[in-house]
């Protein structure tokens, strides 16, 4: 009498009734997957589907493609202003990176303190995250305005110079203004997390290593920052996708001049693509983008591996 | 190795004072406990003498040295946390070679030491782990091992063994005790477990709400606690207290509120009729069929090695434990005396000691 449910020889009619696949964990994990896999197929796969499609075709705006092989791909190779949008974006990307990372860690550790007014200066610190990008972006036009600059305006009334600066006119000083533009958005993002990140890490800890004999550069050294590697990596990962990404800034601020001195690949693929129509090329700039960006997600998987001394059990 | 010497220390944070005028001498070499009910302060003291909470008003010494102004890296104190506080990202060895490390000792002194250490505590086979990949009580012997290679003046321990399952506590409580006995270091033990306390104390000081109620021996404190909430703090199950008032005529008596009559070695001078609390530990009570004074047990809890009887004694809840087999049960009477060579008696009002 105490047999098993599963070793019953179940009769036929029985075996494939609603209620016994309605019990089969397979049946019902397909079923519960179905819609995440509908969504994920029609919202994610079909649109980057198509766009890498569309990069091995000649497709205008008003007018559908065929297949020209890896035609787009050929011409790119010998277009030095694609060239020069790939340097720009690299350059652009480590920039910003580096120094929203160095400032970023460097406001965590700051907010991370006893200091007066806390809460307020963690929610002033928000602020550049919360603003829309584009409104942002046209303060920074402003700020970097060839006659009414406020920086300019400034500095000429200290004295330093005497006349205004060429923000955006001048390629340095457009790649300059761009990254500093990134940096002064991304840097909450950074400080944000890694504040978060610096308060998982046990006050005991601290005290144990001073304790120890420990300075506060060798705490910072020898606790903080190797606790603090997992979460750098994952900030640091979005916070390159996002760099390598960057549109809107680009966009509102300088197009992409003066003389495609600051253009991006995301920038020079929407210009062929919309305004100048080859939609084929455009697609094919933006597919070049992946092997960087999947190369960025390589390198943190392998940076996230939980290491030696996160596995095992809670402290 | 060093003396300490705690003299009127007080701790204020913010506008709560929470430590008020503490004294404690410390001889060098010697054993300390703090112990003492929760939120009495002994963390905080033992933090002030580490270096970690400034101190508000009074001196702390370490050695000759007041150290009120030194800071913690310059003491030369190793603490051991409740929590252990290892460093998660570095090996066993790391660990306990981290001291070391950041004063820049020869790589060969570093490794002769921690292996001695390793050696004391037997961690000789973990020096690779991870602390994640520790139990709990190689953890603890991890953090103990990162003290001892530090060779510090003054070992500071809080509540090191509360994280730990009452077997191992045992074990670790005999090999602290060993540990001190074989290194000699000045030791001051924070615990809220009286137990520990008795057993592993050259000298227990008995705080409560920010001061020092008693200090002493262990058994000083046992045999003569110098008012009502050492001895009810001190043994375990706690002593018993008996409202009554002290009769010195002719023979001394206590007579309980319910009536009865206790006895009495001795009475204080001049106590007749004096309001007070009659104080017997449950060990101290004997089973006496001829003048025993009749209780109505409620509950019997053997344990094997004795036996405890909560009973009503005039109205009283009391507990007697018994080396003896008792063989009540629930509801029977048993005849009770208490020694009256180990009674303690204490003031009605103040809860001092008469
Ligand atoms: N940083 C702080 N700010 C304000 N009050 C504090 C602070 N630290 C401790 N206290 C207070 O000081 C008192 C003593 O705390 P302490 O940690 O020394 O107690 P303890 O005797 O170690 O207790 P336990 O046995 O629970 O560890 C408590 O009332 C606590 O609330
Ligand atoms: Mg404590």
């Amino acid at each position: 009498m105490s047999v098993s449910a599963d070793s019953i020889p179940a009769a036929p009619s029985s075996r494939w009734s609603l209620s016994r696949l309605a019990h089969d964990h397979n049946v019902l994990g397909v079923l519960f997957l179905l819609p995440a896999a509908a969504f994920l197929l029609v919202f994610l796969t079909y649109p980057l589907g198509l766009g890498v499609w569309l990069g091995f075709t000649d497709t205008r705006i008003g007018r559908s493609g065929i297949f020209v092989g890896l035609e787009n791909y050929q011409l790119l190779w010998e277009d030095h202003i694609f060239w020069l949008s790939v340097f720009n974006t690299i350059l652009y990307t480590t920039v910003a990176s580096v120094l929203k990372f160095g400032l970023g860690l460097w406001l965590a550790l700051l907010l991370n303190e006893r200091l007066p007014f806390k809460a307020f200066f963690r929610a002033i610190v928000l602020l550049p995250w919360v603003v829309p990008t584009v409104l942002s972006a046209i303060a920074f036009w402003w700020i970097y305005d060839a006659q009414f600059s406020i920086i300019s305006w400034a500095l000429i009334k200290i004295g330093l110079i005497d006349s205004n600066i060429n923000f955006l006119g001048d390629a340095t000083n457009a790649r300059a203004s761009v990254i500093a533009a990134n940096v002064w958005r991304g840097i909450p993002f950074v400080a944000i997390s890694l504040l978060a990140g610096l308060q998982t890490i046990p006050p005991s800890l601290h005290e144990a290593a001073t304790l120890d004999g420990a300075t506060s550069w060798q705490r910072f050294r020898h606790i903080t920052l190797p606790m603090l590697t997992p979460i750098i990596a994952v900030v640091m990962t979005f916070s390159v996708l996002f760099t390598f990404t960057d549109f809107q800034l680009i966009y509102v601020l300088t197009r992409g001049g003066p003389l495609n001195a600051t253009h991006l690949m995301a920038t020079l693929s929407f210009q062929r693509a919309i305004p100048g129509g080859q939609l084929g090329e455009g697609a094919a700039i933006a597919v070049a983008m992946i092997p960087f960006l999947l190369a960025a997600i390589l390198f943190s998987y392998f940076g996230l591996q939980r290491r030696r001394w996160q596995q095992g059990g809670a402290d | 190795m060093a003396s300490v010497e705690i003299r009127d220390v007080r701790k204020a944070f913010g506008a709560t004072q929470v430590i008020h005028g503490v004294s404690i001498d410390i001889v060098d070499g010697e054993f300390v406990i703090l112990v003492g009910p929760s939120g009495c302060g002994k963390s905080t003291l033992l933090r002030m003498v580490a270096g970690l909470e400034n101190v508000t008003g009074g001196e702390i010494r370490i050695g000759e040295r007041v150290v009120n102004d030194v800071p913690p890296k310059e003491r030369d104190i190793a603490m051991v946390f409740q929590n252990y506080a290892l460093y998660p990202h570095m090996t066993v060895a790391d660990n306990m070679a981290f001291s070391l490390k950041l004063r820049n000792a020869p790589k060969s002194e570093i490794e002769a030491r921690v292996k001695k250490a390793a050696d004391i505590l037997g961690l000789g086979h973990l020096l690779d782990r991870y602390p994640r990949q520790l139990s709990g009580g190689q953890r603890q012997r991890v953090a103990m091992g990162r003290a001892i290679v530090r060779d510090p003046q003054v070992f500071l321990f809080d509540e090191p063994l509360s994280n730990l399952d009452a077997k191992l506590r045992v074990q670790m409580r005999t090999e602290i005790k060993e540990l001190h006995q074989r290194l000699k270091t000045t030791t001051v033990y924070v615990t809220h477990d009286q137990i520990e306390a008795m057993t592993m104390a050259d000298k227990i000081v008995v705080m409560h709400d920010g001061i020092v109620e008693q200090m002493g021996a262990p058994l000083e404190l046992y045999d003569r606690p110098a008012n009502m909430f050492v001895a009810g703090f001190i043994g375990s199950p706690a002593m018993n207290f008996i409202k009554g008032s002290i009769t010195a005529n002719g023979k001394a008596v206590f007579r309980t509120e319910g009536g009865l009559e206790l006895p009495l070695a001795t009475a204080p001078a001049g106590a007749d009729g004096r309001p007070a609390v009659y104080g017997i530990r449950p060990e101290h009570f004997v089973i006496d069929e001829a003048n025993g004074i009749p209780a109505e047990v409620v509950v019997v809890e053997p344990t094997g090695s004795e036996t405890q009887v909560f009973a009503k004694l005039g109205g009283q809840d009391i507990v007697g434990v018994f080396r003896e087999r008792v063989t009540v049960g629930p509801g029977d009477t048993i005849p009770l005396t208490p020694n009256p060579a180990l009674v303690h008696l204490f003031d009605a009002q103040t809860g001092q000691r008469l």
